[in-house]
């Protein structure tokens, strides 16, 4: 039983990494929180589940497309609010509110178009039966999706460490001041990395049907607080510290609903605290604490 | 900013402050408070303007840590409910009075804030996110169903043998009244100025031999008590709830946007946010509640896009002082 649990907690990591990764891209650019995060995730499981009810489009076609239309989306919505946003005396508070806004806007759009009933995709359209790995058995649609989140956050990373727009990137992350002075145009560098993280929580949403079980315009909240907790544990503003975050959160999640499963929704929620406390930048953070 | 034209002030609290003070107290406070407690003599849905009055002291006890300290506690809701929750088990579980009632939701508020005082050690949106955990595992404790001979888990509680329609609406309206009167004391003090001065620059506030620690620690304070009285006489007013009500994170969300709407660190400010914003939801949110959302967050985008210092800075953009 132990075994099972680190091992799906360590699929399910995987999958975590792929959730929080996007907020964790676009804080660690811009200094600003998503809190539509969990909503984009939403949509981009809405896509899905639409592509596969009305075509029977397969979740990989769909999460090319998710990929491509969320990027689309993702990089010209940074034009239209970060900018204005960040002349504002504090724009990190506001952009929690910013997009708080954002995010009933996409949950109200949602409702009206979708209504609040349950949706879901069967695990079996990924893969029929369970596979044995390390000693557990897992269902196949889990280890799809992490084998895709796999993928995914191996992309982020060869963005950003071996293109040169990722260096620019990095760049920004490291000093916006001094990169712009620099002659790095910023914004095109932060309106990408938007669209990227947009699109990698669509992507997150396209395979959150087989993870999260079935979804409703209103997962955005609960999703949000995993997130959250992933990247803080992993540390805020560092892309690759989300794995770290991921692991963690996975295994914990799934030891505390084997041992203690009716105090298992208090986990985020305390692993947040904790390590916000103890370990205020994260267990590989830069130092972000002030007086 | 609406501070900054004011000129700095010498180390001795001068009189003008002080008569300024009085003034607004004399001009807008007292009104203000005099005005809700006759409301219900004018207009029958008492409950209606309890929840107005409950949400102008949760505005006003957010514009305490928020409007001074820049601090932002997307988990405020978590002292209305540890102060809601406090009322309740004290009825139910001790059979003891409202009074005794309200003064463990006080107590119990308060300590929860010092419990999560080294939060305010994180900044920004750490602390953000940090309170709204914390008001989410609070939540998840008091609804779990193993503490259902404590709490009564999520199945709720049922207060009906205190219930005092009029009087707990009369508690709220002194709740209200105190935490104006701190507004506008933290306004016309030198504590508040400190703070404020905290807020723009914590390095050169420090500097100045302002104790930043422990100030910043007694707004958090205060700002969490009235939040906790507001939630023992919501309790008290309700009294039948459950842990999904007294947590409600809209609690939170609405007095943040109403504070910030109206304009931070101002008197008048969070109360035009309350009356325009929330007499707007109850003229349609309730029947259509996902158009409502949706007006409502458009709204919200618009404001920190366009007016992230509130309507108040309308006015003070032209030199005129808000009170």
């Amino acid at each position: 039983m132990l075994q099972q649990a680190i091992v799906s907690g360590l699929v399910f990591g995987l999958y975590f990494t792929l959730v929080g990764l996007g907020l964790n891209l676009i804080f660690g650019v811009m200094r600003i929180v998503n809190i539509a995060h969990g909503d984009f995730l939403m949509l981009g499981g809405y896509a899905a589940y639409w592509l596969f009810t009305l075509f029977g489009m397969s979740p990989f076609l769909a999460a090319v497309l998710v990929l491509v239309v969320f990027l689309a989306v993702g990089w010209p919505l940074y034009y239209l609010i970060v900018p204005r946003l960040q002349l504002a005396r504090d724009a990190e508070m506001l952009s929690l509110i910013l997009f708080f806004g954002l995010s009933q806007v996409i949950e109200a759009l949602a409702t009206i178009a979708f209504g609040t009933t349950e949706h879901s995709i069967p695990g079996r359209v990924l893969g029929i039966g369970p596979f044995g790995l390390l000693g557990a058995m897992l269902p196949k649609a889990w280890g799809v999706s992490a084998l895709v989140s796999a993928i995914a956050v191996g992309a982020v990373a060869l963005y950003l460490y071996r293109t040169r727009l990722g260096t620019l990137t990095r760049a920004v992350m490291v000093n916006r001041d001094e990169a712009l002075a620099s002659g790095i145009d910023t914004n095109r560098v932060s309106a990408i990395a938007f669209g990227i993280g947009i699109a990698l929580a669509g992507l997150a949403g396209v395979f959150a049907p087989f993870m999260l079980g079935s979804m409703t315009p209103s997962m955005g909240v609960d999703v949000n607080l995993a997130a959250f907790a992933v990247i803080v544990v992993g540390s805020l503003g560092n892309p690759l510290g989300t794995a770290l975050g991921g692991m963690i959160y996975g295994v914990s999640l799934l030891l505390m609903q084997t041992y203690l499963s009716s105090w298992a929704n208090l986990l985020p929620n305390l692993m947040l605290i904790l390590v916000l406390l103890v370990w205020p930048t994260g267990i590989l953070g830069r130092e972000v604490r002030r007086a | 900013m609406p501070d900054r034209a004011e000129p700095p002030r010498a180390g001795i609290a001068s009189s003008p402050m002080r008569a300024r003070g009085w003034r607004d107290l004399a001009f807008a406070g007292a009104p203000l408070v005099v005005l809700a407690a006759i409301a219900p003599a004018l207009y029958g849905n008492q409950l209606l303007l309890f929840n107005f009055v409950t949400f102008l002291a949760l505005a006003q006890g957010l514009n305490v840590i928020y409007g001074f300290t820049g601090y932002l506690p997307f988990g405020y809701v978590g002292f209305f409910g540890a102060g809601a929750y406090g009322f309740a088990i004290t009825v139910m579980d001790f059979h003891l009075g409202p009074g005794a009632g309200m003064a463990v939701a006080a107590a119990a508020s308060v300590v929860l804030g010092m419990i999560l005082s080294p939060l305010l050690r994180l900044s920004g949106a750490y602390f953000a996110i940090a309170s709204l955990a914390a008001a989410q595992a609070l939540y998840d404790i008091v609804s779990n169903p193993a503490l259902d001979d404590v709490t009564k888990g999520p199945y709720g509680v049922s207060l009906s043998s205190v219930f005092a329609p009029d009087l707990s609406y009369n508690v709220a309206v002194g709740i209200f009244a105190f935490a104006t009167l701190l507004v506008i004391w933290l306004r016309n003090a030198r504590f508040g100025l400190a703070l404020r001065a905290m807020r723009d620059d914590p390095v050169s506030a420090a500097m100045a031999g302002f104790p930043i620690v422990r100030g910043r620690t007694i707004a958090w304070l205060l700002s969490a008590l009235i939040a906790g009285l507001a939630g023992g006489a919501y309790a008290w007013h309700i009294s039948v709830f459950y842990p999904e009500t007294a947590f409600d994170i809209s609690f939170s969300i609405f007095a943040v946007v109403f504070t910030l709407f109206g304009g931070a660190a101002t008197l008048l400010g969070p109360v035009c946010g309350v009356v325009l914003l929330y007499g707007l939801y109850n003229a349609i949110g309730i029947t259509v509640p996902q158009y409502f959302q949706l007006i409502y967050g458009l709204l919200i985008m618009a404001l920190v896009l366009f007016l992230p210092d509130g309507l108040a800075s309308l006015l003070t953009r032209r030199g005129i002082r808000v009170p």
